[in-house]
């Protein structure tokens, strides 16, 4: 089942269109760059995107600081969103299930395909500006990259914090997929999942921007999202990356459960 | 409530099933009884409870209260087992529409956990497509089928694991004539094999035409379940149809049941002599013959009696 489905991910030209607009945004962002020359100050504007002019090498992580903030959760939201409520919309969901898969098969699957979408995308996303890094932007100095506190990061430590760092995105982006994925066994329209999910995260994000709600902001879904830049400090700042696994961890639980409670019991009468 | 034996023979069974929206009974209180061998015809206008019921009986819908037993084995704690040896078509049949039929078909082979073999699949998706008179070879999305080929390939996907019985709503929805005569004759024969249909629809004609018993079902009850035989059997009237409708009432007296148009039904044994006695006396026969009650004058009837 989880094979059928990953085919089926693969096999829509919807995957790919949307990992091709993941890409265009990056690289519009990379020719702005090498063409001006203007990179924003340094401790303004998205992640390491004022260390790239220097050291290209960098570019991958500052590409993932840029569409992760909303491009990656949109199509992470549409993608869980139609999971189960697009077969709903299409009518194969009863065929599914009279073929018969079970349900909580069904939404594993869902979710394991929603997953492998977000590591394709990341890992497409990283690949291209890698190369766009070295292509179009400066050459990393011969000493090794520099890490945001300063010191140098030998060729091979930079390796493993960036694989740490798009694991920490994956986990991020599972729980937004968690939670598209409720919403999909809740209502038959694929659309109305994917904007119930983008609607708490934009909630989310104008809470954190208002003091007076500081209470909940250690429980909000995009609290800790950029964390990951913390693990190119030197040393590594944990503290934020292991609050937002928890947060994260937590949202992938009760939403997945949630889900699983909710389609288990269902009545499929559309 | 007592339990529904596992009996031999019966490939439905239900006992007070019902499923309730709120305050809404959309079935209520329903004892199927589909025996192996069957052509069951299922009838009931738009919106009595017929699609809820076979939902119900595939594991989609869960009842509020009652028991179901299918291939004797209780739903829908059973339907990881008894759903394999199913087909069906559930209200109209659905496709990705951006993968041909054969694509379609393979997919849906593949995410049973009885799926066939890769090197035996094409054959098998071959024979469905062929068995409902769709072409494999086809390569076309399913986005450009006629809503008859689209209901074809939903019979097609519900044929392809030989199924002990078939659930179809509908079947022949959206076909042309020739269409559902061709769909009529693969039921059919099918059903000479050995498989059991249970087939619900709303077209009395074409229930009377294919089943061996029916069941009807309104506002959630089932008001009537027979053996089809034996709802058309010989009423004993006859149906004398003649322009001397006056003459004829005269001489026949208290016999006559009703008087509709210029056609008389007389209560009388033998059509012949009454055709005789009639002619002696100079009444222009138009037509006459033992008269049998169609379905629909049946269901009508039962419809009334409630």
């Amino acid at each position: 089942m989880i094979v059928v489905e990953l085919i089926k991910m693969l096999g829509r030209p919807r995957t790919w269109m949307i990992i091709g607009m993941l890409v265009t945004l990056p690289t519009l962002v990379a020719i702005l760059l090498a063409v001006t020359d203007l990179g924003p100050r340094p401790g303004t504007g998205p992640p390491f995107l004022s260390a790239v002019l220097s050291d290209g090498t960098l570019f991958p992580l500052a590409a993932l600081g840029v569409v992760l903030p909303l491009l990656l959760p949109i199509a992470v939201a549409v993608l869980g969103g139609d999971a189960i409520a697009g077969e709903s919309q299409t009518g194969t969901l009863r065929y599914l299930l009279v073929r018969p898969v079970g349900r909580t098969h069904l939404l594993l699957a869902k979710l394991v395909t929603v997953v492998a979408f977000v590591l394709l995308a990341v890992l497409v996303v990283a690949g291209v500006s890698y190369a766009e890094g070295r292509l179009l932007l400066g050459r990393a100095p011969a000493t090794g990259t520099v890490s945001l506190s300063g010191s140098t990061l030998s060729q091979q430590e930079l390796t493993w914090r960036t694989a740490l760092a798009l694991g920490y995105v994956i986990i991020c982006m599972l729980g937004v997929a968690a939670v598209a994925l409720f919403f999909s066994t809740l209502t038959r329209s694929a659309i109305g999942a994917a904007l119930g999910t983008i609607g708490l995260l934009v909630a989310s994000t104008v809470l954190l921007g208002l003091d007076a709600a500081s209470a909940l902001h250690p429980f909000l879904p995009t609290r800790y999202w950029l964390a990951f830049v913390d693990l190119f400090r030197d040393p590594i700042l944990w503290r934020d990356v292991v609050r937002g696994l928890v947060v994260q961890l937590g949202y992938l639980t009760v939403f997945t459960l949630a889900a699983w409670a909710n389609f288990g019991t269902k009545d499929i009468d559309d | 409530m007592t339990s529904l034996a596992s009996t031999n023979g019966h490939v439905i069974r239900t006992q007070a099933l019902t499923k309730r929206y709120g305050e809404l009974r959309a079935v209520d209180g329903v004892n199927l009884d589909v025996r192996a061998g069957d052509v069951y015809g299922f009838l009931g206008a738009n919106g009595s409870g017929k699609t809820t019921t076979v939902r119900m009986l595939l594991g989609l819908v869960l009842p509020t209260s009652g028991e179901a037993e299918v291939l004797g084995m209780p739903m829908p704690t059973a339907r990881l087992n008894v759903l394999p040896r199913i087909g069906s078509l559930v209200e109209s049949p659905a496709a990705y529409p951006h993968l041909s039929g054969s694509a379609n078909l393979a997919l849906l082979d593949a995410t049973g956990s009885d799926r066939s073999r890769r090197w035996t699949r094409r054959g098998k998706i071959a024979d469905a497509l062929a068995q409902v008179g769709l072409d494999p070879a086809d390569r076309r999305p399913v986005r450009a089928y006629s809503q008859g080929m689209r209901q074809r390939l939903g019979l097609a996907a519900a044929l392809m694991r030989k199924p002990t019985l078939l659930i179809l709503d509908e079947p022949t929805n959206g076909l042309d004539p020739h269409g559902i005569h061709e769909i009529r004759r693969l039921l059919l024969e099918l059903n000479a094999q050995g498989t059991t249909i249970f087939l619900s629809s709303h077209l009395l004609a074409e229930v009377e035409q294919m089943c061996t018993r029916v069941g009807v079902l309104r506002d959630g009850r089932l008001i009537l379940q027979e053996q089809l035989d034996e709802l058309l059997q010989p009423t004993g009237l006859v149906a004398v149809h003649t322009q001397d409708i006056g003459r004829c009432r005269t001489l026949l007296g208290v016999t006559v049941v009703s008087v509709a148009g210029n056609r008389l039904l007389v209560r009388a044994k033998d059509p012949g002599r009454l055709n005789a006695y009639l002619v002696n006396e100079d009444v222009r026969v138009d037509e006459i013959g033992p008269y049998r009650r169609t379905l629909e004058e049946v269901v009508l009837d039962a419809e009334a009696r409630l």
